[in-house]
């Protein structure tokens, strides 16, 4: 039977790896995340027949699935489009803070002085986990809202977190050499909680995905840990497969905006002033407004418009509103195109999934890279949203927070028109040279109302 | 090291470098489903979340294993979900790219 046991955990370990592999092709993807979730039942099936229950353990695994599924299924059902990342980062954190606590639970099993090879995988799921658990709690709170998305950063901040740290390493130490006392591991516990909320206050809202991504990676790893510690081999393989692939998917992504991993995690230490310094000097300059009918007009006798998608067209739930004056450009013999970021929205890949939801034409949807020499040749731009994507700073301002990040060549159009809410900054928390430029037309208000008004008016131009 | 420690520690190290290898080329709009979907893989904790639940014997081991199964179940079942729901977009996009074809020959 055993030998069967280990042979199912075999298949869901192949599933997991062959799931991942399909999820990494835009045609497979879909069928990758079942293959995974096949492995996952398969996994968990092999499991059960293993356990020997308590009254109470039969009790408690009963309504707990019951209670977890339950979130779970409402939670990803109900969830908006736009909120993903922060409903990702929730789960993320869940699996965190699970990690930990089986941990703990071993180590009590263990009593006060367990074997260092079990000490030490249980001590670093607790140390991960907590931290993977508490930083994506705040991931979560900056996606939602629910506190600023601008880093948070104080004067000795760094040596703060380096004390956390130490005294996380001195608990280490304690539970490992000394005695593995509920006092030294809770501790622990409470210690790497306050390090994930120190780790994740100082980064920006918009490097959440990446934020995400990384603690998403140490929530694999501290799983793997926990495999040691309870000697599972499914565990161990699929922990570590997602430590390792996560952990390149994080640099994949800092990669994406043009910075290197440190420069996300860490980049806000020291840059608050030069930030707020420069917006400072931007007050009292003058923007460009103009009619709806001006700007109809503008764009039913262009030649070629490009649409800039971001945020702003998610929030406003916009695409069906976007793609039906595209359509009716396009009538009018406009060419139109769809400029896509490579992180435009709050995630990678958001603007193919929405403007995919309102049936816009994959062929009208152009990556940065394919795109951006077109800009000189457009009429008009039109930014429904977004900011930091077509902000110069990132190419003309060294210290820039944003600097180095690729950017679309929007400024090259011969016209640009920006629908936003407000002049706010974009969520990286910078000004945008863009929206002063003589060439820029401003357009505020809601974008889907104010794209309805236009569709109206291109109708009757 | 027991030969049980070598084997794991085995596993783990040929886990690394398969992780990192199957995913290497990934395009940046699958970047996010790929993290939702390697998400919800991890959740196999549930498998350990299980194992010290049903040993649970005292009023700490009960809290410990019951809490534990609920945010396992909660990253299992909504991390496919919503990786499910993320890739049905996409899926609505290549129904979408015959219909340009579709709209012309009216």
């Amino acid at each position: 039977m055993t030998t069967l046991y280990a042979l199912a955990y075999l298949l869901a370990a192949v599933l997991f790896i062959l799931g991942l592999k399909q999820l990494s092709s835009p045609r497979t993807a879909r069928n990758g995340n079942y293959t995974a979730a096949a492995g996952m039942i398969i996994a968990l099936a092999a499991t059960v027949p293993q356990l020997h229950f308590t009254s109470a353990g039969a009790i408690i695994v009963l309504i707990g699935v019951i209670v977890g599924g339950g979130v779970g299924t409402i939670g990803a059902r109900q969830v908006k489009m736009t909120a993903i990342p922060q409903m990702v980062a929730l789960f993320n954190g869940a699996g965190g803070g699970a990690a930990a606590l089986v941990a703990v639970a071993e180590l009590l099993r263990f009593g006060s002085h367990p074997p260092i090879n079990e000490a030490l995988p249980s001590v670093f799921s607790i140390v991960i986990g907590s931290v993977s658990f508490a930083g994506s709690l705040v991931a979560f709170a900056k996606l939602q809202e629910l506190m600023t998305g601008t880093p948070i950063t104080y004067p000795g901040q760094q040596v703060v977190n380096g004390l956390i740290a130490a005294a996380i390493i001195g608990f280490v130490i304690a539970v490992l050499a000394i005695a593995s006392i509920p006092f030294s591991f809770l501790s622990l516990m409470v210690l790497a909680l306050i390090l994930g909320v120190a780790f994740v206050l100082p980064i920006g809202g918009a490097d959440m995905p990446v934020v995400i991504s990384l603690l998403n990676a140490f929530t694999g790893l501290a799983v793997a840990a926990s495999g040691f510690t309870l000697n599972n081999f499914s565990l161990i393989v699929a922990g570590t497969l997602v430590g390792a692939s996560g952990s390149l998917l994080t640099k994949l992504m800092s990669d994406a905006m043009g910075r290197s991993l440190g420069n996300v995690l860490f980049g806000a230490f020291g840059q608050v002033r030069t930030a707020a310094g420069a917006a400072a000097g931007k007050e009292g300059r003058r923007v460009r407004t103009s009619s709806i009918e001006d700007l109809a007009t503008l764009l039913a006798y262009s030649r070629r418009v490009i649409i800039v998608p971001g945020y702003g067209l998610a929030v406003a739930q916009a695409q069906h509103a976007v793609r039906e004056l595209a359509d009716l450009l396009e009538k009018k013999g406009v060419e139109v195109n769809y400029a896509i970021h490579p992180v435009a929205g709050r995630m990678p890949g958001h603007m193919n999934v929405l403007l995919a939801e309102a049936n816009v034409p994959y062929e009208q949807l152009k990556e940065m890279d394919e795109i951006n020499d077109d800009f000189k040749d457009a009429d008009v731009v039109l930014v429904v949203g977004a900011n930091d994507v077509v902000n110069p700073a990132a190419r003309n301002t060294p210290g820039s927070p944003i600097y180095g990040m690729p950017i679309l060549n929007a400024d090259q159009a011969k016209n640009i028109v920006f629908m936003k809410r407000s002049m706010r900054p974009g969520f990286a928390g910078i000004d945008n040279d863009l929206l002063y430029d003589p060439k820029t037309i401003m357009l505020f208000g809601d974008a889907k109302d104010s794209l309805t008004k236009l569709v109206n008016a291109v109708k009757a131009a | 090291m027991t030969s049980e420690l070598l084997n794991e520690f085995t596993f783990f190290v040929l886990a690394v470098f398969v992780g990192i290898e199957v995913i290497s080329k990934v395009p940046t709009m699958l970047h996010t489903p790929l993290m939702s979907g390697t998400n919800a893989i991890h959740g196999i904790i549930l498998v350990g979340a299980l194992v010290i639940a049903a040993n649970a014997n005292s009023p700490v081991t009960v809290i410990l294993g019951f809490l534990a199964v609920v945010l396992a179940t909660t990253n299992v079942v909504g991390g496919f979900v919503v990786t499910d729901r993320m890739l049905e977009m996409f899926k609505g996009r290549q129904a979408a790219t015959k219909t340009p074809e579709a709209a012309k020959t009216k």
